[in-house]
């Protein structure tokens, strides 16, 4: 069930596309040590807040050399940034404690 | 475990630089070990006590506790870094002109040892307890134990080396002109420091970043890389600075570097 759950919630995640920015800002999730979304899409030139969920049962720290963020977030926990405005272009994300859990945002 | 290796290794770097360079700059002063042995163990109980209440410092102010501990831990730094080096232009002619041995001790024993001590202190608290955190949570999932063990051990013995490698290269120099060297080693550590906490001050939303990417010499050198990491903790490299990070670090320099001179002058003067 919880499997059929998360197979539906990754389609409904794969057709809705990249997600925007709104007042509620973005969520990412940090699952199975994978960021999801692990592509997010923000407006350029806008300050944007970023709700980050870890929902795995170890510790994380999300980071970017990139755009100047560095946050533990508590296993089951969740924290929240404010990033940008930032210009046009590509900026890496990770997790500092599994380095090779990455991901991006995408100023457009 | 070479996960687990790389990652100690960076968080025990950071510090054991700082404790390798503030080793160098006490040499000759009487109750050095003691005291920095004080800041190791301080830092080392304050990091369990900080990782145990993560959660807590998280939470606070309104989600921003995390920032605005760590601002204020790195600028409590600064000013111990800035505080010693002041004193030490105030007194370091005095004890260079001061032919007697036992006259040089009552000098140097009267040294801020306490504001390096602190600067150890804090600098083994904040990676430390990055390092708790993070074998911990490995520990509670489950992990991979014995590897987990392994590496982090590995890990601690490298990053000590690190410490250790500044340490007697630092030892080469004369004593003559070894506190002209640390005072300015000192004095970068400051500055570096200084630029990380507005960093955080930035991402707390207390000031403002005056530009997202000043400049960016990733190409040359990733702050990520070995020698990246040893640059950014002793000259504050960043690759992609934030136009605040340049202002703290540029008045870090200023401020401490002009009340120096003029102490130094002052003091010629009254001679």
């Amino acid at each position: 069930m919880a499997r059929l759950a998360l197979g539906a919630a990754l389609f409904v995640l794969l057709i809705a596309g990249p997600v925007w920015a709104d007042d509620a800002g973005i969520v990412i999730a940090i699952k199975d040590h994978q960021f999801v979304p692990s592509t997010v899409e923000i407006p350029a030139g806008t300050k944007v807040k970023i709700t980050v969920r870890n929902q795995d049962q170890t510790t994380s720290e999300f980071e970017s050399v990139d755009f100047h963020r560095e946050k533990v977030v508590q296993p089951g926990g969740e924290i929240t940034v404010f990033v940008g405005p930032l210009d046009r272009g590509s900026y890496e994300f990770f997790d500092d404690f599994h380095p090779a859990t990455r991901g991006h945002l995408i100023a457009k | 475990m070479l996960a687990t290796l790389i990652i100690v290794f960076r968080e025990v770097l950071e510090a054991a630089l700082v404790v390798g360079i503030v080793l160098a700059a006490t040499r000759g002063v009487p109750r050095r070990y003691r005291w920095i042995a004080c800041g190791i163990g301080g830092g080392v109980l304050g990091a369990v006590l900080v990782a145990g209440f993560a959660g807590e410092i998280a939470d606070a102010v309104e989600g921003m506790g995390q920032e605005l501990f760590y601002a204020a831990i790195l600028f409590a730094a600064v000013t111990m870094l800035g505080w010693h080096n002041i004193w030490m232009s105030r007194h370091g002619r005095e004890m260079a002109a001061n032919a007697t041995r036992i006259g040089q001790e009552v000098l140097a024993g009267t040294r801020p040892l306490y504001a390096l001590a602190l600067v150890v202190g804090i600098a083994v608290l904040r990676e430390g307890s990055e390092i708790v955190l993070f074998l911990y949570s490995i520990a509670a999932s489950g992990g991979d134990a014995p590897g987990m063990l392994t590496g982090g051990a590995l890990g601690l013995v490298a990053g000590v080396g690190a410490g250790a490698a500044i340490y007697f290269g630092l030892q080469i120099i004369p004593t003559r002109h070894l506190f002209t060297v640390t005072n300015w080693l000192i004095l970068l550590l400051a500055a570096g420091m200084a630029s990380q906490g507005a960093a955080f001050l930035v991402q707390a939303g207390i000031v403002p970043a005056l530009g997202n990417r000043l400049w960016d010499t990733s190409f040359l050198l990733t702050e990520n890389s070995l020698l990246g990491q040893v640059l950014h903790v002793l000259t504050g490299y960043t690759a992609q600075p934030e136009g605040i990070q340049l202002v703290f670090y540029l008045a870090t320099l200023a401020i401490i570097g002009s009340l120096m001179r003029l102490l130094r002058r002052q003091h010629v003067a009254h001679a």
